[in-house]
């Protein structure tokens, strides 16, 4: 049975490390060509090259992929992966904003930035998700997302390729569903039906 | 604590922080600025950011300690050497051309961008003729650009950056090592001025032929962003450079038909020759 959230959702927040890309493999494809919320994902990458990430998926996806720029105004159904070296937050508008901040659990771009500012701005409105990861950078953001009423989703850590990540946020704040990959790809294609 | 609170209370901060000590971080952009609030609140045992603003207006040491929490992103000597590299293949054969050369850089926070940009033009046999300005609106930070010393640890990072910058010689004839630290040589420091400006409120001090102001922009919302970018056009000569940081553009800037891309990939903009229109 697909998990549904009988809400609208206004924009999703995806955090990830090591094993992200299999991951996002996963979910990104399932997004339906009229997926309506706009997508935002930090996945931890070396600092010093250049990200690949919008070549990889860019032609696996229904939706338009990109890698963010500084004050570039939000797109409905737009996948934003931060760029390396650099924090991504939403700015009101909504347009993306970037920082070159100390990174926080020894990460730029940080999970828990990305997720603390799309808190503060979607509130109840947003879907934050944890996926596989070998760091504790999330479980704050998950908290975020949590207490401004968001819902909150992390992948089943036993289905994860490395579970530290999606057990860090288990264990920091109360978690609305855990699911395995399969399930919160087909979760994700139910919110383009969910009313608004 | 709602989020409309957050707002109310962030304005009378910041305008607490601008009537008392003239500094003007309400054209700063809010998201950033937030998650460098709470980290304050939580430094100062702040429950809210009220009882920030009344340490901040009554309490003399807590502004100082604060300015450097909203303004000191430290960066690296050569950050992004693609940027670097642009400068020498591209822009330095234009700069050439000139007898006398002024440089701008913009938010110079401890002086690494500044000193990475005087290595690059004594490598290419124009810092001789070369003047930069180095501005912060911080003037402790100003103080640690100026005296120009940097932790050893941090040298490697430094080395291969500039080493992938396209570099004529080594970093380690620009700096001296001793206990720890690196000391950047004085040759260096006499090109280069230190001073207090504020893009938010400060006017253009002179004309220049190249701006680097990298990861800066960032932290303003788009009318000060606007603003800033204006006082760089006043600033630059005619068919002057602009160089941004590796994810900041001018699309979204009224000033946007004023440059034209010279680098694109590495953020380098030309000023266009209005003459010409």
């Amino acid at each position: 049975m697909t998990a549904s959230l009988g809400r609208a959702i206004g924009a999703v927040v995806i955090g990830t490390s090591a094993g992200g890309v299999e991951a996002l493999s996963v979910l990104l494809p399932a997004l339906p060509a009229t997926f309506r919320s706009p997508v935002f994902i930090v996945l931890h990458l070396p600092r010093e090259r250049p990200s690949l990430l919008v070549d990889i998926f860019r032609p696996r996806c229904a939706r338009p992929v990109r890698e963010a720029e500084d004050k570039e105004p939000v797109e409905d159904g737009t996948v934003y992966f931060a760029a390396p070296d650099y924090h991504l937050l939403i700015e009101e508008g909504p347009r993306l904003a970037l920082s070159v901040d100390e990174p926080v659990h020894f990460s730029r771009p940080s999970i828990d930035v990305l997720f603390e500012s799309a808190a503060d701005l979607f509130g109840p409105r947003l879907l934050g998700i944890i996926l596989t990861g070998g760091s504790e950078d999330g479980a704050r953001g998950l908290e975020a997302v949590h207490r401004a009423g968001g819902v909150t989703v992390v992948q089943q850590p036993d289905t994860a390729q490395v579970p530290l990540m999606t057990q860090s946020a288990i264990k920091r704040s109360p978690v609305d569903l855990v699911l395995p990959l399969e399930e919160i790809a087909a979760l994700l294609r139910t919110l383009d039906s969910d009313p608004s | 604590m709602t989020d409309t609170d957050f707002a109310i209370e962030l304005q009378l901060l910041l305008d607490a922080i601008y009537l008392k000590y003239h500094y003007d971080f309400r054209g700063y952009a809010v998201a950033s600025l937030r998650r460098r609030l709470r980290v304050a609140m939580n430094r100062f045992g702040c429950a809210t950011l009220s009882q920030l603003q009344d340490k901040v207006v009554h309490d003399g040491t807590t502004f100082p300690a604060l300015l450097d929490l909203l303004t000191v992103p430290v960066s690296d000597m050569f950050r992004d050497p693609s940027y670097f590299r642009a400068l020498r293949e591209r822009v330095v054969p234009l700069l050439r051309t000139y007898p006398s050369l002024k440089v701008w850089v913009a938010g110079c926070s401890t002086g690494e961008e500044a000193y990475s940009l005087a290595i690059l033009l004594a490598e290419e046999k124009l810092l001789a003729r070369t003047l930069i300005y180095a501005t912060d609106i911080n003037a402790q930070t100003l103080q640690k650009a100026e005296a120009g010393v940097y932790e050893v640890e941090r040298l490697p990072g430094f080395t291969e950056n500039h080493r992938r910058s396209g570099a004529r010689s080594s970093l380690s004839n620009y700096y001296t090592a001793a206990y720890g630290r690196a000391v950047v040589d004085k040759t260096l420091k006499r090109h280069i001025v230190f001073s207090d400006h504020s893009l938010a409120t400060d006017t253009v001090f002179a004309e220049v032929q190249l701006v680097s102001c990298r990861n800066v922009l960032i932290y303003f919302n788009r009318a000060l962003q606007d603003r800033a970018i204006g006082l760089f056009h006043d600033a630059l000569c005619r068919k002057g450079f602009l160089g941004l940081g590796a994810k900041e553009s001018l699309r979204f800037s009224s000033h946007a038909d004023a440059f034209v891309d010279l680098v694109r990939e590495d953020r380098i903009f030309q000023k266009k020759d209005e003459a010409s229109g």
